[in-house]
């Protein structure tokens, strides 16, 4: 407690539309090139409540921000803070909203103790400790409004890059794109082993060609998806290995042992449809393109040479 | 005391296993399996786990135990529907099973071991 601080807030509510007109001066000079697109009218009402508040809190005296009593003066700081978190002002920016109030607040704290240097001095202490403490948190929930979307970014990512795709009757194929850290590679695993239940698949292909390197522990995680679906009864396949990663694994001494492993996707799903006892065939006497889809001039007789 | 059934079909042995493991069960389970491949002189045994939710190291030693155990008295083993958490725990656990063969549900697992037995009998036919 202290009393020092009780008179801040009588200072603030004395002339408080002064006040915040000035302190809404600094504000729009510290936006700087962000002025057109902060709203006069909701940055005034933000700062009206932000200043009734702190007057609330701090004209009972209390010095500690943490306390019960700063409770709506924290509120209206953590709408600030995420909200400006979102619209993508640095942090500097959006502590400004607190730190900017300090010069029109000391202007009235020395008029007021004009002839009491000493009363002056502890004031100025206390208000910059307060108002120093309340820039910091801003600052916190400004990192932890991007600390989530961050997560929430990460998890999207996840969703979005372990899609299991049927190929065929009995054989899936996933195709892995990106590095592969034990968090991921336990949701690929859970995945293709969820899947290869619902649609009883014998085989599953993962293709590894979106894969940028393959480290003693990357290669472990494969492995260990691949005895996995074993167990359960299905094969697996690695398709994709690039002339590097080849390289990579010898050189690093990975045992990939009985696991079948085939350069392209196109190999690895040939081998998958022997397994089934299926083969693709062409028909006799079609062409290798449909005349209406080859383009008129390129002749797909190339192709066709080739059977 | 508690028993895990085991069904003779022909020259098959039928286990399916229902209710949580414990270790007592797992021994039983070994005892009678190994009493039953020699009465019956059966010559594959198909284990059905579809219905084990958890598993631990000593289970897990199990399963590769008995397909060793059959393996002896020549007889395939295949165990079948493994759920996808059992799976990865075994992995986890360092237990793959290297000598267990394994198929997705019953059917699998009867057509592998019809197909491995007729392969088997091929083999050993020029000899008699």
């Amino acid at each position: 407690m202290s009393i020092q601080t009780s008179v801040l807030g009588e200072v603030i509510s004395r002339d408080q539309d002064g006040l915040l007109n000035e302190w809404i001066e600094r504000q729009m000079a510290s936006l700087g090139s962000r002025k057109e697109h902060a709203s006069a009218a909701q940055l005034r009402e933000q700062s009206r409540r932000f200043l009734s508040a702190l007057a609330g809190a701090a004209g009972k005296g209390e010095t500690d921000v943490r306390s019960q009593i700063y409770g709506p003066t924290r509120e209206m700081l953590e709408v600030i803070s995420t909200e400006r978190a979102r619209q993508g002002y640095t942090p500097g920016e959006t502590a400004m909203f607190v730190f900017s109030l300090k010069e029109p607040l000391f202007t009235r704290l020395r008029s007021r103790y004009a002839n009491d240097a000493a009363g002056l001095a502890d004031l100025t202490w206390e208000v910059t400790r307060l108002l120093d403490s309340l820039g910091l948190f801003t600052f916190e929930v400004f990192q932890k409004g991007r600390e989530q979307l961050i997560h929430k970014q990460q998890e999207e990512m996840l969703e979005l890059s372990t899609p299991v795709i049927t190929l065929w009757e009995g054989i899936l194929a996933l195709p892995l794109i990106g590095t592969l850290d034990s968090a991921r590679t336990q949701v690929v695993m859970e995945n293709l082993l969820q899947r290869v239940v619902e649609t009883g698949s014998m085989l599953a292909i993962i293709d590894i060609t979106g894969v940028p390197t393959v480290d003693t522990v990357t290669a472990q995680h494969l492995l260990k998806t691949v005895a996995a679906a074993r167990l359960m009864g299905a094969d697996c396949i690695i398709s994709g290995i690039r002339p590097q990663i080849a390289q990579t694994i010898v050189h690093l001494g990975v045992e990939l042992g009985d696991v079948i492993t085939k350069a392209t996707l196109a190999d690895a799903f040939a081998i998958a449809l022997r397994r089934r006892g299926l083969s693709v065939q062409r028909r006799e006497g079609a062409r290798a393109q449909p005349a209406s889809a080859a383009k008129p001039g390129t002749a797909p007789n190339g192709q066709e040479a080739e059977e | 005391m508690e028993r895990i059934p085991i069904l003779k079909m022909g020259n098959y042995l039928l286990v399916t296993i229902q209710v949580d493991m414990h270790d007592r069960l797992a021994m039983t389970l070994q005892d009678d399996l190994t009493a039953k491949i020699v009465t019956h002189h059966s010559r594959a045994v198909l284990i059905d786990i579809s219905a084990l939710e958890m598993v631990d190291s000593f289970i897990g030693r199990m399963l590769a135990n008995i397909a060793a155990m059959s393996r002896v008295l020549d007889a395939e083993t295949v165990v079948v529907g493994m759920r996808p958490a059992v799976a990865i725990t075994l992995v986890e656990l360092g237990m793959p099973l290297k000598g267990v063969r394994t198929a997705l549900n019953v059917e699998q697992g009867m057509a592998l071991l019809q197909t491995s037995l007729a392969a088997r009998d091929r083999e050993d036919a020029p000899g008699f």
